[in-house]
């Protein structure tokens, strides 16, 4: 009698989550399956198979808005997020390993500093940035968008203090042998610490990787030429363009658009819940 | 804030026992000038990233406040206006729009999808088989959900022939507003992309709730609580420090609407989705009014810090510590 009410009870809670489930998912499933459907099927019915399959949305999609392919637009971007990764590792692990480790003059504020541009939002120093990137004639180049990240500014902040947060956890008895065994201080970084962070630096990657895939606002504040433009701002020059007479198209983009950070999450899942549940970032 | 809160904690109990027993122990002669090589070996490390705080953080700052007195459209030199871009803000009905409709956006985006997580993360904090499935499939949306392809996804859902009116007219509705070109419902269809994407939260909350020691739910039901007085009394005021975290850090990153308003709506109809950093980014880049831009940034930097100033001095009401520290 017990366990029959605790069945019933159990098979509830799981007909509520099914429910919830799909109604989460049912627009992405929705956009996947319109995006193989003829632009005029779209909009007559609610259902997800489509009457007649067809690549077409691909093929017109991937020749891209402006003259310019999607094939360029995922190339751009792919350049952009893989740089912006290695400067996030860069500057995370450098500056993170100071504050964890070493001790110095005045680090009770540049600490706080450091803490504060986390939450300065990017919008506060865009204008004079914009200017600066100007004048030095990187509008319209990729470099406002990679450098920062080597300099600890925009998304890296957050890296540096979970790498800070990792490195404090590591024992420090290693460092102490390593000097002991007469390793300077950037033998120390280099060839104990490094190799500890690992876990860490795969989850800034992730994260570093995501926020610049999905990032707007900056690529379209310095990229103005269709030729640089980033999978974000190809979809927006397509929208543009093409309008309302080319969902499907766009379906089809917007699709390619997000496998990549899918296919990422499934592969490194483990990384990443870890990264947003002990630090709060955002995705 | 939470998170200087904790790192202040480790700092200490790491800087404690390290001074007091290395340095003397193991090297009694200390050179004079040992502190000062350590220092600069830091800097070593350090010079990147103090190139970045130096020229693009803090240099940028300051830059912002002096442009914001200046007229300035990247031509000519920037002129000295003195007060005159504050001033046209208090008369710029745009403005004043702008400001409106993200403290509307804020406050309606926020407190929901708290909840929402925070009702989800109870929901899936359960040890029932395939429980992991419903986490991940939950979690996709927040995955995906600031991206171009989403926004385009959701304008042609809140559209007027689209998916969510297709829906309503199956089950009967028969003249469903146009969600995405109605002035009155474009905000909550931007509203709802942002309730969609809870995920985040839902799993810093399911972190949180692993925390909250068994023993408590038990004593408690065994002194008769039911199910949901354990949610308030035992639930809310442990969880509290987290829901903190996610509370602050959830509006300022709403304040920084900006994809969804300039994809789906383009800041209509009747500019009723015009969020601030959208109108800022039209001066700025549209416009080129830099010096008004700056303006708006600096206000903007004020709005943000006295919205969370206020959420951190509310805190110490209902934010509940434990006592026991837990390193």
């Amino acid at each position: 009698m017990r366990t029959k009410k605790r069945h019933v009870r159990l098979l509830g809670t799981h007909a509520v989550l099914i429910i919830l489930s799909v109604i989460m998912i049912y627009p992405v499933l929705w956009m996947l399956f319109s995006s193989f459907k003829p632009t005029s099927e779209i909009f007559s019915s609610p259902g997800l198979i489509p009457e007649n399959w067809t690549l077409q949305n691909y093929v017109v999609g991937w020749q891209g808005a402006g003259g310019v392919g999607f094939g360029t637009f995922f190339l751009n971007s792919f350049l952009i997020a893989g740089a912006v990764v290695v400067g996030s590792i860069f500057i995370a692990s450098l500056t993170g390993f100071a504050f964890a480790r070493l001790k110095f003059k005045l680090r009770k504020i540049m600490f706080a500093l450091m803490l504060m541009s986390i939450m300065l939002p990017i919008q506060v120093t865009l204008i004079p940035q914009y200017i600066i990137f100007h004048e030095l004639g990187w509008v319209n180049t990729f470099l406002p968008l990679i450098v920062p990240s080597f300099l600890g500014v925009s998304i890296t902040p957050f890296f540096i203090f979970l790498m800070v947060q990792f490195i404090r956890g590591l024992p420090k008895e290693l460092d102490e042998a390593a000097i002991i065994d007469g390793c300077s201080t950037f033998q120390v970084f280099w060839r104990v610490i490094l190799p500890l962070s690992k876990p860490a630096l795969i989850t800034i990657s992730i994260f570093a990787f995501y926020w610049t895939w999905d990032d707007f606002f900056s690529q379209l504040v310095y990229l103005s030429d269709p030729s640089k433009f980033t999978v974000s701002t190809g979809l927006n020059l397509f929208l543009s363009n093409a309008g309302n007479s080319q969902w499907g198209a766009l379906f089809a983009m917007s699709i390619l658009s997000i496998i990549p950070v899918i296919v990422i999450f499934l592969f490194f899942q483990k990384y990443l819940v870890k990264g947003v549940s002990t630090t709060g970032m955002k995705l | 804030m939470s998170t200087t809160k904790s790192t202040e904690v480790v700092h200490e109990s790491e800087a404690g026992p390290s001074e007091a027993g290395r340095p003397r122990a193991s090297r009694p002669a200390r050179r004079p000038n040992d502190g000062i090589r350590r220092s600069l070996t830091a800097y070593g490390f350090l010079t990147p990233w103090l190139i970045g705080l130096l020229t693009l953080t803090l240099g940028s700052f300051l830059l912002s406040v002096y442009l914001s007195f200046t007229e300035y459209d990247l031509l000519s030199p920037p002129e000295w206006v003195g007060l005159d871009n504050y001033a046209t803000m208090l008369t710029d009905d745009l403005f004043i729009t702008s400001l409106m409709v993200t403290l509307l956006y804020v406050v309606v985006a926020v407190p929901v999808r708290l909840v929402v997580s925070l009702l989800f993360a109870v929901l899936l904090s359960q040890d029932i088989k395939g429980i992991g499935i419903y986490r991940t499939l939950l979690y996709i949306p927040s995955l995906i959900g600031t991206s171009v392809g989403v926004a385009i996804m959701w304008q042609n859902i809140f559209s007027d022939r689209g998916l969510i009116n297709m829906v309503l007219m199956n089950i009967g509705v028969d003249d469903p507003p146009a969600w995405v070109s109605s002035p009155q419902y474009a905000i909550y269809v931007i509203v709802l992309l942002s309730i969609w994407q809870f995920g985040s939260e839902m799993v810093i909350f399911l972190a949180g709730l692993k925390q909250i020691p068994d023993p408590l739910y038990e004593a408690a039901a065994i002194d008769g609580a039911s199910k949901v007085g354990q949610f308030f009394h035992i639930t809310l005021p442990m969880l509290s420090p987290v829901i903190f975290f996610n509370l602050v850090m959830g509006t300022i990153n709403a304040f920084m609407v900006f994809t969804q308003g300039y994809i789906i709506t383009h800041g209509g109809p009747i500019n009723s989705t015009l969020f601030y950093v959208l109108y800022l980014y039209r001066q700025g880049f549209q416009y080129f009014h830099m010096g008004y831009a700056a303006a708006m940034a600096v206000v903007f930097l004020i709005v943000v810090a006295v919205v969370a100033g206020f959420i951190f001095l509310t805190s110490k009401y209902w934010v509940h510590y434990e006592d026991t520290e837990d390193n």
